[in-house]
């Protein structure tokens, strides 16, 4: 590090992980935002956690402890409910509106309902 | 999620501070302590101000006439040590020690017996939580050889264990002590290990055997007392009411001239009228010469008469302040001063240590009454409330997991936003429970103070760092040594 003198042990080990960081190509990888997919051979690193997926419960958003999306407890498959609830998004998701208006009528709260999400067929 | 919107750069959770004429900055984070150059000085003043997308900040620096590898080199080192992140700074978690963590310590309350009545004891006090009545009042030999066997098994492969003696007043029971000193030698001995003692007493009972005793054995001694005979004598007091200080003297005098081999400590209890660090310190210190004075304001639950009040506390803060301006003199010249509350930081301040819990109660420490009962330590001996289990049955996991999730820094709501939670960790479990109820409670009452305090012991270790980084390299075994 050059502009930070690590002063006590636990800098140190910063040090020591930051120098091997900086040494390591950047590729991309202190950039402010990555997508969850990327195309041909840009995928991020694994595990590589989404913004804000690991913020908030989300079901169908999180990631998995790997960082991917495999093991979801509500698979991504299924509907995305937090794009349901709280924005537009250009994707398939329920359309509480005029097609699916009781899809999330049993899930109060995500955390603790999101097993009583269902499947969508337009 | 609601946008896919590049996260602006701003400061990460750190404490800034100045010493000697340079900046630095304790991150919360990890408990790291940088020096900063003046380049990230000036960008994290900057990012202070107003929060900046990474191309900005390059921009900036490149306007400045820093080269652009120069520049993202500064932006990418302070991401990396998350001195800058994107977006918010989220409180980082820190994770609680496994919970087969093996032990180091053990306190072995030998009796809840005391010749004295200090009006203010956590143990027998206004404030009590203690419940002894029909439990054995001395340790006998059988359960203190449970102890030392259980020390020795739950410590797993630790190569050295420690052993406290505590009471009430531990030299009532001597014999007692004597006997543990050799067996717990035995045990080690026979492990190929090691195992050393401390003792807290209030010196009452101090003899020449005694001294000799602990001397030859390394015997490690804090006494407890408060200052000059009018300070000692306000409350610590026989049960008649008499005060303890001239009893005391000449026995302090024999044990610091005839015990060499290990430090001798005090440690003052402050209340309502015995506030005056200062004359406190040079008496202890100077007079009767005592290798370290610390300091800690009694524990109460906040109406007690004894407590010290909220106006008086600020003085004694200012107290501190000067014995810690005194400690710095001393270690620039390479001396260490006695003063012990800023050893115990700094020594803190060298590892770097982020703590998950604000001691080691319960994970690397327990408490063991007279008759065998564990718990979290010394100040829980006897209290049905806080019992951890037995000496014969182990350690109950269930109770230990609720107690440690209670404790957990993560847990105290008020911890999240506070620069100085990896070395508070919401503070004593003990003093929580007195004051709150609860020993999950962050102790509300101290946290100004505290900071404060933590800003102060900063100030030490950045001066330090610039004119005698050396004097810091002692620090680095303190806690094992202790």
């Amino acid at each position: 590090m050059k502009h930070l003198r690590a002063l006590n042990n636990k800098a140190r080990r910063i040090e020591e992980i930051v120098d091997a960081a900086a040494a390591a190509p950047a590729d991309g990888e202190d950039q402010d935002v990555v997508a969850l997919q990327q195309g041909g051979n840009n995928q991020p690193k694994r595990p590589h956690v989404p913004m804000g997926c690991s913020l908030a419960f989300s079901p169908g958003w999180e990631v998995d402890a790997t960082g991917g999306t495999a093991g979801l407890c509500q698979p991504v498959e299924r509907d995305i409910y937090d794009c349901y609830v709280t924005c537009f998004w250009p994707a398939q998701v329920p359309d509480h509106v005029n097609n699916s208006p009781d899809w999330a009528s049993q899930c109060a709260t995500a955390t603790k309902d999101w097993r009583k999400l269902d499947l969508v067929f337009p | 999620m609601t946008a896919m919107t590049a996260h602006a750069y701003g400061p990460g959770e750190f404490h800034a501070f100045e010493s000697a004429g340079r900046k630095f900055i304790y991150l919360v984070s990890s408990g790291a302590v940088f020096e900063l150059d003046q380049a990230a000085s000036e960008l994290l003043a900057e990012l202070s101000q107003q929060r900046m997308h990474r191309h900005e900040l390059i921009e900036n620096l490149v306007a400045k006439g820093y080269a652009q590898d120069d520049a993202e080199g500064l932006v990418r080192e302070l991401y990396l040590a998350q001195v800058v992140v994107a977006g918010e700074a989220v409180p980082a978690v820190v994770s609680a020690p496994p919970t087969d963590f093996p032990l180091a310590s053990m306190v072995l309350n030998i009796t809840n017996q005391c010749n004295l009545s200090c009006t203010y004891c956590y143990e027998f006090g206004a404030d009590k939580i203690a419940t002894p009545a029909g439990k054995p009042k001395y340790m006998d030999m059988e359960t203190a050889r449970a102890s030392v066997d259980f020390l020795m098994r739950e410590s797993k492969d630790r190569q050295a264990v420690h052993i406290t003696f505590f009471g009430g007043e531990t030299l009532m029971n001597f014999k007692l002590l004597r006997e543990v000193v050799v067996y717990a030698r035995e045990q080690a001995a026979l492990q190929g290990r090691t195992v050393d003692f401390s003792l807290t007493t209030n010196a009452t009972l101090l003899t020449a055997e005694i001294i000799s005793f602990l001397a030859e054995n390394a015997i490690g001694v804090t006494v407890s007392m408060d200052g000059p005979a009018d300070l000692q004598d306000k409350r610590r007091v026989y049960k008649n009411g008499r005060g303890s200080y001239a009893r005391i003297e000449p026995r302090l005098k024999a044990l610091i001239d005839g015990h060499r081999t290990r430090a001798i400590t005090a440690r003052v209890t402050l209340t309502d009228g015995v506030t005056d660090v200062l004359r406190i310190y040079r008496h202890l210190k100077d007079e009767l010469g005592f290798h370290e004075v610390g300091f800690a304001p009694v524990t109460s639950s906040g109406e007690q008469d004894y407590s010290v009040k909220a106006e008086d506390m600020e003085s004694v803060l200012e107290q501190f302040q000067a014995l810690a301006r005194e400690w710095l003199e001393y270690a620039l010249q390479g001396r260490m001063h006695g003063f012990s509350n800023v050893s115990e930081t700094i020594g803190e301040l060298v590892k770097g240590v982020n703590k998950s819990h604000p001691c080691g109660a319960a994970i690397g420490l327990v408490g063991v009454s007279p008759g065998g009962d564990i718990s979290p330590c010394h100040r829980f001996t006897d209290a049905d409330t806080h019992s951890l289990g037995h000496i014969s049955t182990g350690i109950d996991k269930a109770k230990q997991e609720d107690f440690l999730t209670r404790g957990h820094v993560g847990a105290k709501y008020d911890c999240q936003k506070c620069w100085a939670r990896p070395l508070c960790a919401g503070g004593c479990h003990h003093e929580a429970f007195v004051r709150y109820g609860d020993t999950g409670h962050a102790n509300l009452h101290y946290c100004d103070w505290i900071r404060q305090w933590t800003d102060t012991c900063l100030r030490i270790y950045g001066a330090l760092s610039a004119h005698n980084p050396e004097f810091l390299e002692r620090f680095a075994e303190r806690k094992a040594l202790a």
